[in-house]
């Protein structure tokens, strides 16, 4: 660090480098804590209707105003990260897993069977993500399930491929064949050796995935793929909320908003562990 | 080189037998046909039996799949079950506005995400570079539906700049030649129709191109910081050239590669997205007729739509390695 730099411009590259991090995490935790524990954030029931009371701009009543049946928004902006937020992570989380699987067997075995899975791979890999889970829920049907599910398919390849690059370099590393000449099992050396040595370039990716997974979901849901209409969803009321572009804008604003702001905290706590976990990239700031 | 390119053209016809084999098999794997989910309420089974065995859905899954190939291999697609239209036909309706959506969006990323990218590392200022860095990641974060919404809201609905929805004014006469309105307009210098299709266009592909600009950014940005520091830029340097001159004609075109990769990647999800943004603007591209052939299980449709995507990603794909070749004279040489 150059002497002439002021203490303020030592602080903001402090912060830079650091805390925006953890302000992205920080602010996530929070949205998962407000959506877990919804009923006692949410001033009111999202589902209740006050035809009366339609078409209200934000006011110290309703902070976020009220859509066309006189639903409360900010009381279905906390509720509506649920089915996003639920099928997401569990997309991600089983995305990993199976690519895990896929990952490992393919660069421990090696030969053929590697070159098969991994081809196949490429293939899914192809094919643009939001178009093949589009696909898949079109073959499964419409429902929130389905979309998880057509997420988590679509994510296989990038774990899969990930690990088995990861795989490849460490089944050549001097402890692996170390343990191999003493007489390890194959499954001690995947459990010991291969994979907690895999798990920082893992998170990394995964916190990746999981915002991009956000985005996809809110997405199926926009287009109608995913949960019912009117289910208080980010995605769903960003929907109902087009048609009222000329009577009350902030009824798509708000879920949208949502959605930006989670997206964006996740980004940022991905850029954080990267730069901490992944020591190659810390100096590029990317 | 051109032994290479007939390499990579004896894949395209494997590519595209396995992608629509995957789509054909696909869709029969879940029970249900089309006859059945939207006629099952007005027909008895004789009925319903009859307009399968029109459609040969009474067949075994082998034969219809033998059948499907052999008429693909002639580009026969075959009819839209829904509505009896030739595939054929609705691919040229629905692909050339597409295809102009996706070609001025990815201009607009390209554009919008090289130079803050370039920006970020050749002007020596931290507060352009942090608010390349805030911005590309803003723009990773927003979604693309809601940031159409935002756009029609503003420049539609307040300053009634744009129209809402639609490829073209209702009232507007035009001639159809190749249904890429950038020709057939431009070449029957018809300019009022011109004039009409550029503000149907413009939002949908800025909704597109900004929200994509943002890894073009970062892409950018990391990649020139990357080459800034090799020696040939301090050579180029010290040789006293000017700084433009490094940037643009050392740096860049090694920074190039990374960033034609990832444009051959975006034009996929470009396509992906166009079926999110021809939703939001109703524009009457491949992405609302999949979407709708998608949910009306109509085989044909879906096969037809999924194929030509395929065809078209393959193609990007195909040219992105070519312009490799002409930018990155290492690979012309097969030994390296």
């Amino acid at each position: 660090m150059r002497a002439d730099r002021t203490i303020g411009s030592r602080l903001g590259a402090y912060w830079r480098q650091y805390d925006i991090a953890l302000v992205g995490g920080a602010v996530f935790a929070f949205i998962l804590l407000v959506t877990i524990l919804a009923s006692a954030f949410a001033p009111y029931d999202p589902m209740a209707r006050n035809i009366k009371n339609r078409f209200a701009t934000p006011s110290t009543d309703y902070r976020f105003g009220t859509d066309q049946l006189g639903r409360d928004v900010l009381s279905r902006v906390i509720h509506g990260g649920r089915p996003i937020l639920a099928a997401s992570f569990t997309a991600v989380l089983s995305a990993l897993a199976v690519g895990t699987i896929i990952g490992v067997a393919g660069g421990y075995i090696g030969g053929w069977p590697d070159t098969a899975l991994m081809r196949l791979m490429d293939v899914m890999l192809s094919f643009p993500s939001i178009l093949l889970a589009i696909l898949i829920v079109a073959t499964l049907g419409v429902g929130l399930l389905n979309v998880t599910v057509a997420i988590g398919f679509a994510m296989v390849p990038v774990f899969a491929r990930l690990v088995r690059s990861i795989v490849i370099t460490l089944v050549y590393e001097e402890y692996v064949l170390a343990a191999r000449s003493l007489g390890a099992s194959d499954l001690h050396i995947i459990r010991k050796h291969i994979l907690p040595n895999m798990m920082p370039p893992i998170i990394v990716q995964a916190s990746a995935m999981l915002a991009v997974a956000i985005g996809v979901a809110s997405a199926l849901n926009f287009i109608g793929l995913g949960v019912e209409p009117g289910t208080p969803d980010w995605g769903m009321m960003v929907a109902e909320g087009q048609r009222l572009i000329f009577d009350a804008p902030h009824v798509p604003l708000f879920p949208g908003l949502a959605i930006t702001i989670t997206v964006l905290s996740v980004n940022y706590l991905g850029d954080g562990l990267r730069d901490h976990l992944d020591p190659r990239l810390r100096r590029q700031g990317i | 080189m051109i032994s290479y390119l007939l390499k990579r053209l004896i894949w395209l016809p494997i590519v595209l037998w396995a992608v629509s084999s995957l789509t054909f098999l696909a869709l029969r794997i879940v029970p249900g046909n089309p006859i059945q989910t939207v006629q099952n309420q007005v027909m008895d089974k004789s009925q319903l039996a009859q307009v399968e065995a029109v459609w040969g859905l009474n067949r075994p899954v082998s034969e219809q799949y033998l059948n499907f190939l052999s008429k693909l291999v002639r580009g026969d697609l075959g009819l839209a079950m829904s509505s009896g239209v030739p595939i054929r036909r609705m691919i040229f309706e629905r692909m050339p506005p597409t295809i102009e959506l996706a070609i001025v969006s990815l201009i607009i990323s390209t554009g919008i995400g090289v130079l803050s990218g370039v920006a970020s590392v050749a002007i020596r200022n931290r507060a352009i570079d942090y608010s390349v860095r805030t911005a590309s990641i803003l723009g990773l974060s927003l979604p693309l539906f809601w940031v159409g919404i935002m756009l029609i809201i503003v420049f539609s609905v307040n300053l009634r700049w744009t129209p809402t929805s639609g490829r073209i004014g209702a009232g507007v006469d035009y001639d159809v030649i190749t249904n890429f309105m950038f020709y057939d307009l431009i070449a029957t210098g018809n300019w009022a129709a011109f004039s009409s299709f550029l503000r149907h266009l413009v939002l949908p592909s800025v909704t597109i191109g900004l929200t994509s600009a943002g890894f073009v950014a970062r892409l950018t940005r990391s990649a020139m910081l990357e080459v800034m520091n090799s020696d040939y830029i301090r050579t180029a340097r010290a040789k006293g050239l000017y700084e433009r001159s490094v940037i643009w004609k050392h740096a860049m075109r090694n920074a190039m590669l990374p960033i034609i990769t990832l444009q051959g990647l975006q034009f996929g999800a470009i396509l992906g997205g166009a079926v999110i943004t021809e939703r939001v603007f109703s524009y009457p591209g491949m992405g609302t007729w999949l979407l709708d052939g998608i949910l009306e299980r109509d085989y044909s449709v879906v096969q037809g739509g999924i194929i030509f995507v395929a065809l078209a990603y393959v193609l990007m794909n195909m040219l992105v390695d070519i312009l490799y070749h002409v930018i990155d004279p290492r690979l012309r040489n097969p030994s390296n």
